[in-house]
C-alpha cells in the first residue's frame, strides 16, 4: 500500500475533496485525522472509514485559529504517535468581482484560504521535523495561476497559497519536509455546487478541453501521489489538475 | 495494478529514465515496447523484463525518422493489439554556450528532442484514437521552464516540447487523448553523468542548486510518468509535472 504506516492530517476533511482524500488515504494504509468545522459530517466520515477497516480520527478544527490548530495536531500525535502528511485542503469560495467584494468577504477568504494554510503549516512543522521529514500538500486552484472574471479575493488567496508553498519548500527542504501545491480546475463538490447550479456548468465545460467537470477523486489521486514517497524528489512544484483549462 | 491491460511505447527506453519507466510500468501490469537506437542495451532490458514476469518487446527506433516511428508503432500494435500510452523520453544533452553552438549541433539536438516528440505524437494519434483515447507523456526539463547558462540549445528544445505538449492536449482532448509534460531537474542518468555530474565540483554545483540536497534518480521521474500514464490522472491534460527537488521553486 502506498501510504503504509503513515499518519496524515487533512483540514476540511468532512466533505468534498477532503473526504475523498481521507477515504483514498485510508485505503492505502494511512492513519487519517480529519479536521473540520462540520462536526456531524466529519464524524460520519470517521465512522465510515473505521467501519471499512481503516483508522480515522475526527477532530474539531477552525483553520483560522492558531490554538485550534495546535490542539488538533497534538490530538493527532496523541492518537497515532506521529505526523507524516498534512493536507491543507480547507477553503471557502465566495465569488465576487472586485467592486462587489466587501471587506468581510476579503477578510474571511484570506483568513480561511491563506492564513489557514500558514497556521496549519506552522503547527505541523515541529512534528514533521521530529519525524525526520514529511509531506505538506496545499490545495491552491487554477485561480491561483491565472486571473478570473468572477472571483477576486478567492484568486488572491490561492495565489498566496501558491507562493507560500514555494517558500515552505525552500525553507524546510533540509529538514526533509516537502511542500507542493495542487491546482484543481472546476471540480464538482459541495463548495462549487452553488456556482454550478447557477448556470456555471455550461460555461465551465466550454472552458475545459476534456469536456467534463472534475470529481473529488481526480484531486485525491494527485494529492495521494504528492503525499507518498513516490514524489520524494518533488518539492515546491505545482500539480495542475484542470482538464486542460490553463493549457490554453 | 495501476496499468493493468495497458500497452505503452517508451522512446529511449534502453537505459536511464526510459529503462526505469519500462521496469516500473511492467511491474504495474503494462505491456511495454522499448524503442531505441541502443539495440544491445534495449534487448538486455527486454529479456530482463520478460524473465521477471513482465511482457516487453524491443524495437529499433531512430526518433528523427518518420518511417521508423511508423514501423515501431505498427510493431507495437502487431504484438500487443493496441496502444494506450506513449512516453516521448528519448533525448540528448549538449552543454555548449550560444557562441560555441554550431548550426549542426542546433539542428541535431532539435531533430532528436523536438522533432522526435512531434513525430512520435503524430505516429501514435491514429492508434490512440482507435483505442478510444490514451495518454502521451513528453519528457521536457526544468531547462524548458527557465533559462540555462550551460545548455541554451537544449533549453530551447525543451521549451518547444513544453508548448507542443499543450497544443497536443488542446487539439486531442475531445478524443480522450491526454498529453502532459514532465520537467526533471538534475537526475543521475547516463545522459547527465558525463557533464552535469562529471566530477565532484560539478556534482557539488548541481547539489547547491537543489534545495532537497540530493540529485534525482531515474525512479523519481518514473513514478511521475506512471501517475500521468495511469487513469488516476484522467482529469489532467496540458499540465507540467516538475520533479526537481525544488530547483525551480526558488
Amino acid at each position: 500500500m502506498r501510504l503504509e504506516n503513515k499518519v496524515a492530517f487533512i483540514s476540511g476533511g468532512a466533505r468534498g475533496m477532503g473526504a475523498a482524500e481521507a477515504r483514498l488515504f485510508a485505503r492505502e494504509g494511512c492513519q487519517v485525522v480529519i479536521g473540520d468545522l462540520r462536526d456531524d459530517l466529519g464524524r460520519q466520515v470517521e465512522a465510515e472509514i473505521n467501519e471499512l477497516g481503516g483508522q480515522c480520527l475526527y477532530v474539531h478544527l477552525d483553520v483560522t485559529d492558531e490554538q485550534s490548530w495546535n490542539d488538533a495536531i497534538a490530538a493527532s500525535v496523541a492518537r497515532f504517535g506521529k505526523l507524516d502528511i498534512l493536507v491543507n485542503n480547507a477553503g471557502v469560495y465566495l465569488p465576487q468581482t472586485v467592486e462587489n467584494t466587501t471587506l468581510e468577504n476579503w477578510d474571511l477568504t484570506m483568513s480561511v484560504n491563506a492564513k489557514g494554510v500558514f497556521l496549519g503549516t506552522k503547527a505541523a512543522i515541529p512534528e514533521l521535523r521530529r519525524n525526520g521529514g514529511g509531506s505538506i500538500v496545499n490545495i491552491s486552484s487554477v485561480a491561483g495561476l491565472v486571473g478570473n472574471h468572477i472571483s477576486s479575493a478567492y484568486t488572491a488567496s490561492k495565489g498566496a497559497v501558491r507562493l507560500f508553498t514555494k517558500s515552505t519548500a525552500i525553507q524546510h527542504a533540509a529538514d526533509g519536509i516537502r511542500c507542493n501545491s495542487v491546482h484543481p480546475g472546476t471540480i464538482e463538490t459541495d463548495m462549487t455546487a452553488d456556482l454550478l447550479a447557477a448556470g456555471g456548468r455550461e460555461d465551465r465545460l466550454n472552458r475545459t478541453p476534456l469536456r467534463r467537470l472534475g470529481q473529488a477523486d481526480d484531486i485525491a489521486y494527485g494529492v495521494l501521489f504528492l503525499a507518498s514517497d513516490e514524489a520524494s524528489f518533488m518539492t515546491g512544484s505545482e500539480l495542475v489538475i484542470d482538464g486542460g483549462r490553463t493549457a490554453m | 495494478m495501476r496499468l493493468e491491460n495497458k500497452v505503452a511505447l517508451i522512446s529511449g527506453g534502453s537505459r536511464g529514465q526510459g529503462a526505469a519507466e519500462a521496469r516500473l510500468f511492467a511491474g504495474e501490469g503494462c505491456k511495454v515496447v522499448i524503442a531505441d537506437v541502443l539495440e544491445d542495451e534495449g534487448r538486455q532490458l527486454e529479456a530482463e523484463i520478460n524473465e521477471t514476469g513482465g511482457e516487453c518487446v524491443f524495437v529499433r527506433l531512430d526518433v528523427t525518422s518518420e518511417d521508423e516511428w511508423n514501423a515501431a508503432v505498427s510493431a507495437a500494435v502487431a504484438r500487443f493489439g493496441k496502444l494506450d500510452i506513449l512516453v516521448n523520453n528519448a533525448g540528448i544533452y549538449r552543454q555548449v554556450g550560444i557562441e560555441d553552438t554550431s548550426e549542426e549541433l542546433w539542428d541535431n539536438i532539435f531533430d532528436i528532442n523536438a522533432k522526435g516528440v512531434f513525430l512520435g505524437t503524430k505516429a501514435v494519434i491514429p492508434e490512440m484514437r482507435k483505442a478510444g483515447g490514451g495518454s502521451i507523456i513528453n519528457i521536457s526539463s526544468v531547462a524548458g521552464l527557465v533559462g540555462s547558462w550551460r545548455a541554451p540549445a537544449y533549453g530551447a528544445t525543451k521549451g518547444a516540447v513544453r508548448l507542443f505538449t499543450k497544443s497536443t492536449a488542446i487539439q486531442y482532448a475531445g478524443e480522450g487523448i491526454r498529453c502532459n509534460s514532465v520537467h526533471p531537474g538534475i537526475i543521475e542518468t547516463p545522459m547527465t553523468t558525463p557533464n552535469l555530474l562529471r566530477d565532484d565540483a560539478a556534482r557539488q554545483a548541481s547539489l547547491d542548486r537543489t534545495p532537497i540536497g540530493r540529485v534525482g534518480q531515474a525512479e523519481d521521474v518514473a513514478w511521475g510518468v506512471l501517475f500521468l500514464a495511469s487513469d488516476e490522472s484522467s482529469f489532467m491534460t496540458g499540465s507540467e509535472l516538475v520533479i526537481d527537488g525544488g530547483l525551480f521553486a526558488q
